[in-house]
């Protein structure tokens, strides 16, 4: 673990980091509005709270947080 | 040629970097109706922009309840209640790096939270990988209609962490981990707990534990496809201090069509398993120290099926309104419970009434204007 964590260590400190492998000018795709986690936040909070209401589970929704302010 | 390579590369820029949200208005109107409860009312959202490096964002939103559901039939009288939530937010652009501010203070006639949140996010390699973390304090005020001595707090925290990658040009995923702990009074002050009497049953308060600490972890994909579609996908498993575990997956599929035109079709599965001092019927009074009977807290399953469509009707990149769009979605959720019992069935043994479940319908109407 200890030689894991130097080496971590000495490979981030060597400017080693990875070069980016999808080019800026590549990602015109990834940008389309379609491809976005949360494209309608007061939809997608209210959605969230729809389901936080009604199961156990919370946190973690992604996109919409800040709490749901409901008992 | 030129010309398209150096709008591909400003709209890359605008993606992958870090960009604060874009400025626009939503008004949305939504419904959820099932299981004897109907709530409704509209959410405004308004999000602008200063000199592209602070973002300030309000939101008004309102929930008008009309509850005759199965726990209110069998314990309390059908009421109505309002409940009405504001929030403000600020972002702030630094370099590749984003800080948020929140606010939000809820009040029904019963109940007040006011939440804080502060959260940062930071891109990094090449702006392929984004690394935030958040946190958030609620304090919570809960009252008891009809009681003016009744008065009880609860707090809670929210540990947030989150890693965005891009991994090809068509595709990226999303990890989150959000750990919860609340502390002070977790349960309703109205709901109540069953048990057996000898002769039939009787209720009594429910009592839950004054701590409860979650963690949930969620694992998220977006695919561009060959056609110009996207296809979503998310899983995500839930563990509590109650002894809850839960796990859920769904996918949402969004098709545009034409110029103006957008489809989405969506599906999830949810499943869950009973907090441990959970029972449908206790065998006699104060059975244990902690007891539950809230349905929310059995052991169930549910799935929901949405569709949404949407037009842009207005694009004219004037200076003031950029876009208009109206979207319509209906979904329709069911749920089933394996341990929760429909006690208003009458004339069969106490536990032996059937399993209860329900079916909702969530609709939204949301016209929303990029300026």
């Amino acid at each position: 673990m200890k030689l894991l964590s130097f080496l971590a260590i000495i490979f981030l400190l060597s400017g080693c980091a990875p070069k980016p492998w999808v080019k800026p000018y590549e990602r015109a795709r990834l940008a389309d509005p379609i491809m976005s986690l949360n494209p309608h936040p007061a939809s997608g909070s209210y959605e969230h709270h729809v389901r936080q209401a009604r199961e156990g589970a919370r946190g973690a929704e992604g996109g919409a947080g800040g709490g749901c302010g409901c008992n | 040629m030129q010309l398209k390579a150096l709008f591909l590369i400003f709209l890359s820029g605008l993606s992958a970097a870090a960009v604060l949200p874009e400025d626009r208005a939503d008004l949305l109107y939504h419904r959820y109706e099932g299981g004897g409860m109907t709530i409704q009312g509209p959410s405004v959202l308004v999000r602008k922009s200063v000199k592209e490096k602070v973002s300030v964002s309000a939101n008004y939103y309102v929930d008008k309840v009309s509850a005759a559901s199965i726990d209110v039939l069998t314990s309390a009288s059908p009421y109505e209640e309002e409940r009405k939530q504001k929030s403000v937010g600020v972002g702030l652009l630094s370099g590749k790096a984003i800080y948020s501010f929140g606010y939000t203070a809820s009040d029904e006639s019963d109940y007040s939270a006011r939440t804080y949140s502060f959260g940062a996010s930071q891109d990094f390699f090449g702006d392929l990988t984004t690394v935030s973390f958040g946190y958030a304090q609620g304090d919570d005020d809960v009252s008891r209609s009809g009681d003016p001595f009744f008065s009880e707090e609860a707090k809670r925290r929210h540990f947030r962490f989150g890693l965005t990658q891009v991994l090809t040009k068509t595709w990226l995923a999303a990890l989150s981990h959000e750990a919860i702990t609340d502390e002070g009074f977790l349960n309703n002050p109205y709901r109540s707990v069953r048990y057996e009497t000898g002769t039939g049953y009787s209720f009594q308060a429910e009592n839950y534990p004054n701590t409860r600490t979650s963690e949930a972890t969620a694992l998220r994909s977006s695919h561009y496809l060959p056609w110009r579609a996207a296809l979503h996908a998310e899983y995500r498993r839930f563990e509590d201090s109650w002894g809850i575990e839960s796990s859920d997956w769904g996918f949402r599929f969004v098709q545009p069509v034409g110029k103006h035109w957008e489809a989405e079709l969506r599906y999830r599965e949810y499943e869950q398993t009973a907090a441990d001092f959970y029972s449908d019927l206790f065998p006699f009074q104060d059975a244990q120290n902690f007891l539950a009977r809230d349905k929310e807290l059995s052991t169930f399953d549910s799935t929901s099926l949405g569709v949404a469509l949407s037009w842009e009707f207005y694009r004219n990149r004037s200076r003031f309104l950029e876009r208009m769009a109206i979207r319509v979605s209906v979904d329709d959720y069911r749920f089933d419970y394996k341990d929760f019992r429909d006690i208003r069935v009458t004339g069969v043994p106490p536990g032996a009434e059937p399993l209860y479940s329900f079916d909702a319908q969530v609709t939204q109407v949301l016209l929303s204007a990029w300026y």
